[in-house]
């Protein structure tokens, strides 16, 4: 069994947008940047819970879409005064294919 | 060891006594200071802009807890000192005595109340500090609420504005011919009667008030010539005197005010006092800059350092926001006196130079105002002005009538022309501190404090800083759009214009964006203007809207979204309510809800189930409403003549005309409209951001009303006799709107900044650029005039409505 799981092509998700993987422990949102970067993230505000991949991205950062707290999608961070870390999880694009850990899914996807 | 220095009063005076104080000689004093108000040093001059919502109380606080801590400022407020024993050097309060090495009074005025019967009653107040205000603000919570100022002074008309901006029904009283008689001569008081009548404030000029009337409370102002006024609240403006109480009691010297020398102090040694309690050389002072100065001397005083006070000219400015006036020094007409008059009816100016022996000895501008310091300056200089007398009246840059850049007319002033008033700062005051190294308008106003007091000369010392730095100068931080740039919401929109800019990376790249991909506040904002600006050419982007706009329906709290189709005026029909219920059953939907826009709200659809709920709702006719946008969102109606025994006109029918023409296009914030049938207005139309009011003879259309954060109540801009020249005001109104106002600023926000005189020259008096207006809206609608959610049923935006993989399936086969 590969160590990664292809989950979509990098073209499958406009440029500053976020779609979702769901699994049975709750939703990954997969981010692509501005200048293609992939990133992988609970879609889970540590606030109120809020979808951030309905958020407003800009540069490396996402803006949650309830109350505007700003996250790093690199790490996960909450910026500025507001305090809290989403759950990231490693991703890689090859030639095109988007690709997530399988290990960091076990947890996530319990019945595979 | 320090000496004690008490203060009573902590108004605008002593705050700028203990500044100099503090910087001079800190540690010579240990402060107490006693305030009667509740509160600490604040800028009373701006309690207008608070009255009128431009500003909010903690923006004119000049001094906070912090910094009466780092100075080691005991302070006492709330705290009236009832009495002063100058044998044993105490201040007596309620609390007990306070012991004294130094004394300064700066107790200020005390407004004049006109002994007149009912001057008692509960909500007769007068104009002096922020709970006045707050009375004020108060009162105008009531709809209809009717206010009664009596005095057409600066204050009594800085309150009617205020007010009015309120959305108070407002009459002004004033005792003589003409408003502010002692700053304007009877022309320019006439303009400024007009202007504010425009602005729908009664005025009733040669009122003598006789009675305040009511029972129990104010209801009611009675006039000599038995004019009554019904009032909710009277507000006493006619008048300040010095308050000298304690002064008195303690029989220290006092003439009208409390006699002091050049040095501040009064006839004990050990008590000074500054402001608007005393009298330097028979002379009392109402206006902030002289006051400026005496605090100076005081500092000084204090210190037993040598300084005198000398009494400078003031000129005075109306701070209402919309009207322009300037005055200065003395107009009176009198003997050996000539004059220039220079009118301009059309476009509300009127300029009057009063001359005596080739000087310039008075002027009073109106409408146009930028010249008065120029004007001021030759009547402090009282230079010779024989030469160029012809061309005089146009100010400095006359020059054969050529529209002159906006940097001359400071370019042309002289080095010790005054800029700021209050403060007493020259232009050359301002030159020398950015020659000392100020490199900024923040780092000018810091050293200078040009511009921070009334405020009303920011745009001369900005103009000035720009000139001066030259290249160097940009624009203070607050005003960008965010930190992304400094560039304003107002320049951006010019700059995308001016330089055809047709796309958010070509914005950042030319306007120099400071952040790479902008952020979730200017990127949304650019979308708009360039949706507007470029309507057809511009493609949309979806990745900087607010989750709403980009799939077209308003998220939860829980993630999920709300639907809410449209109704046009508010009418249903057996089909579309079935429609709606077959829905809500298919999909399993928790809740439906009538809202407050007349029509009905689908709220927990799961996110990827909107286009099939869309989908079956197109089927029955219906298209999105638009709940989520900066856009049109409802036009609410009444039952009008159709069925109401009182309806003057169709109100449902121009409702749905309305919605259907406007529906669809994005505007700077959300807009809402109203129609009702006949003045009872059971559709609230006046406060919406377009209301219509049906009459007999027509239709009354207002603007800038609002019923969110802010209540406030439409004002007229016309009134027209048919349904379609109704429609077109509306829609030129909305289109100007669209193209002028910053993003996320409602009608009445943006009508304040432009005034509403503007929107009606351009949308009701000029009729060519009313039509102008309509074909730009109307082109517009051509593109953006598409069901948004019949679009995305046919498969737009697709990714935004399926996951890119569903695991819980794999993991289910
Ligand atoms: C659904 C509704 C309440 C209801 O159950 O009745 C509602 C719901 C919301 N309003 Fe409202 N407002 C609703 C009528 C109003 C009204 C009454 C009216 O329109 O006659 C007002 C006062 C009138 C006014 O706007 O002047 C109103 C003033 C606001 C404001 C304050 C706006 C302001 O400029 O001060 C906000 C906040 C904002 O827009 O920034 C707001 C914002 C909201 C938001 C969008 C809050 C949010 O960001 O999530 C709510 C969305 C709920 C949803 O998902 O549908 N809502 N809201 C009403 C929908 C009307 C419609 O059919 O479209
Ligand atoms: C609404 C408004 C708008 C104005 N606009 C302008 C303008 O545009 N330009 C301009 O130049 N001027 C303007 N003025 C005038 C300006 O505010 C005054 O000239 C200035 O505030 C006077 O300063 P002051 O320190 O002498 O008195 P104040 O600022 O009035 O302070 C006196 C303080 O002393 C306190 N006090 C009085 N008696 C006692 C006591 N016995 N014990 C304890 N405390 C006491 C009072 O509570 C008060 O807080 C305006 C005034 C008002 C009210
Ligand atoms: S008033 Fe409007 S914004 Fe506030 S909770 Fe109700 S619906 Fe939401
Ligand atoms: S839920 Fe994300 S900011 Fe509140």
């Amino acid at each position: 069994m590969s160590m990664f799981l292809e989950i979509g092509r990098i073209e499958d998700i406009p440029r500053q947008a976020a779609r979702l993987v769901k699994t049975d422990m709750g939703c990954i949102a997969i981010f692509r940047t501005f200048d293609d970067k992939i990133f992988a993230l609970d879609d889970k505000c540590p606030h109120k819970g809020g979808p951030i991949s309905n958020g407003i991205q800009h540069g490396d950062m996402v803006t949650c879409p309830l109350h505007n707290w700003v996250f790093d999608l690199n790490t996960g961070q909450a910026q500025g005064a507001d305090s809290g870390v989403i759950r990231t999880y490693p991703v890689e694009v090859r030639e095109g294919v988007i690709l997530i850990a399988r290990s960091s899914l076990d947890q996530a996807v319990a019945a595979e | 060891m320090a000496q004690k220095l008490v203060v009573i009063g902590a108004g605008m005076a002593s705050g700028r006594v203990l500044e100099h104080l503090f910087e001079d000689a800190p540690g010579m004093y240990d402060v107490t200071l006693f305030n009667g108000e509740a509160r600490g040093n604040y800028n009373r001059i701006m309690l207008s802009p608070v009255l009128s919502g431009e500003k909010t109380y903690e923006e004119i606080v000049t001094h906070d807890d912090p910094w009466y801590a780092t100075h080691n400022v005991v302070c006492r407020f709330g705290e009236q000192i009832t009495g002063i024993d100058r044998d044993r050097k105490v201040v007596i309060s309620a609390s007990g005595e306070t012991p004294y090495d130094k004394l300064l009074i700066a107790t200020g005025s005390a407004p004049f109340i006109i002994p007149v019967q009912g001057k008692e009653l509960p909500g007769v107040i007068t104009y002096r500090d922020l709970d006045d205000t707050n009375a004020m603000i108060a009162a105008s919570a009531k709809p209809g609420a009717k206010a009664v100022v009596i005095g057409g002074g600066l204050l009594g008309l800085e309150a009617a504005a205020g007010m009015k901006a309120r959305g108070m029904e407002v009459t002004v009283i004033h005792l003589m011919g003409h408003l502010m008689e002692r700053q304007l001569d009877p022309a320019a008081g006439y303009l400024l009667e007009k202007d504010l009548e425009r602005r729908g404030i009664k005025v009733h000029c040669k009122g003598s008030t006789a009675a305040i009337l009511g029972d129990g409370k104010v209801e009611a102002v009675l006039l000599e010539d038995n004019t009554t006024y019904p009032a909710d609240l009277v507000v006493m403006a006619v008048g300040i005197r010095p308050e000298t109480r304690l002064a008195t009691d303690a029989h220290l010297e006092i003439g009208r005010g409390i006699v002091v020398n050049d040095q501040m102090v009064t006839s004990d040694p050990d008590i000074l006092a500054v402001g608007e309690c005393v009298e330097h050389k028979g002379q009392l002072f109402g206006l902030v800059a002289p006051l400026y100065d005496q605090a100076k001397v005081v500092a000084k005083t204090l210190q037993a350092e040598p300084s005198a006070f000398q009494p400078v000219q003031t000129a005075t400015k109306l701070k209402v926001t919309g009207v322009d006036l300037y005055s200065a020094g003395d107009f009176a007409e009198g003997e050996g006196r000539e004059e220039i008059v220079y009118r301009d009816a059309s476009a509300g100016i009127y300029k009057r130079l009063v001359i005596k022996d080739d000087k310039i000895i008075g002027a009073v501008m109106y409408g146009d105002t930028v010249d008065g310091p120029w004007f001021f300056q030759k009547i402090k200089s009282g230079e010779d002005i024989s030469e160029g007398r012809e061309t005089l009246i146009f100010g400095p840059n006359f020059a054969g009538g050529a529209a002159s850049d906006p940097f001359s007319a400071v370019a042309a002033l002289p080095d010790d022309a005054e800029i700021c008033g209050c403060n007493g700062i020259s232009k050359g005051m301002i030159v020398k501190a950015i020659q000392n190294g100020a490199k900024s308008l923040a780092d000018v106003q810091a050293v200078t404090k040009a511009s921070t007091s009334c405020g009303t000369c920011l745009g001369l010392t900005t103009q000035l800083t720009a000139l001066t730095l030259g290249d160097d100068f940009v624009l203070p931080g607050v005003a960008g759009m965010c930190k992304c740039t400094d560039h304003t919401h107002d320049d951006v929109r010019r700059l995308i214009r001016a330089k055809s800019l047709k796309s958010i990376p070509a914005i950042m790249q030319e306007l120099e964006w400071k952040t790479s991909g902008g952020c979730h506040s200017c990127r949304p904002a650019l979308n708009y203007y360039l949706v507007c600006e470029w309507p057809g050419e511009y493609i949309d982007h979806a990745q900087s809207r607010f989750i709403n706009e980009r799939v077209h329906a308003n998220i939860q709290k829980d993630g999920t979204y709300s639907v809410v189709p449209r109704m046009w005026g508010g009418l249903t029909s057996p089909t579309e309510l079935r429609a709606i219920a077959d829905v809500a059953d298919k999909f399993n939907i928790p809740t439906v809800k009538v809202t407050g826009g007349q029509r009905i709200d689908l709220l927990g659809v799961k996110k990827d189930d909107l286009p099939a709920v869309w989908a079956d709702l197109n089927d029955a006719g219906m298209v999105s409403g638009h709940a989520y946008a900066k856009g049109l969102r409802t036009v609410k109606t009444c039952v009008g003549t159709d069925w109401c025994r009182f309806g003057t006109q169709d109100s449902t029918g121009l409702g749905v005309r309305i919605e259907k023409a406007m529906w669809g296009a994005w505007t700077p914030h959300k807009v809402k409209m109203a129609v009702s049938g006949c003045p009872r207005n059971c559709a609230e139309a006046t406060c919406k951001d377009v209301g219509v009011i049906c009459v007999d003879s027509g239709f009354e259309i207002g603007v800038g009303g609002a019923a969110g954060m802010d209540l406030k109540k439409i004002e007229t801009i016309a009134k027209v006799e048919t349904e379609d020249e109704a429609l077109d005001i509306i829609i030129a109104f909305v289109q100007l709107y669209r193209e002028g106002a910053q993003y996320l600023h409602r009608p009445y926000k943006w009508i304040a900044k432009v005034g509403l005189d503007h929107v009606i020259a351009k949308v009701v008096d000029d009729k060519e650029n009313r039509a102008a207006l309509v074909e730009r809206f109307n082109y517009s609608q051509t593109f953006y005039q598409v069901d948004p959610w019949a679009e995305r049923v046919r498969g737009l935006d697709a990714h935004e409505f399926a996951p890119l993989m569903d695991l819980t399936q794999v993991a289910a086969e």
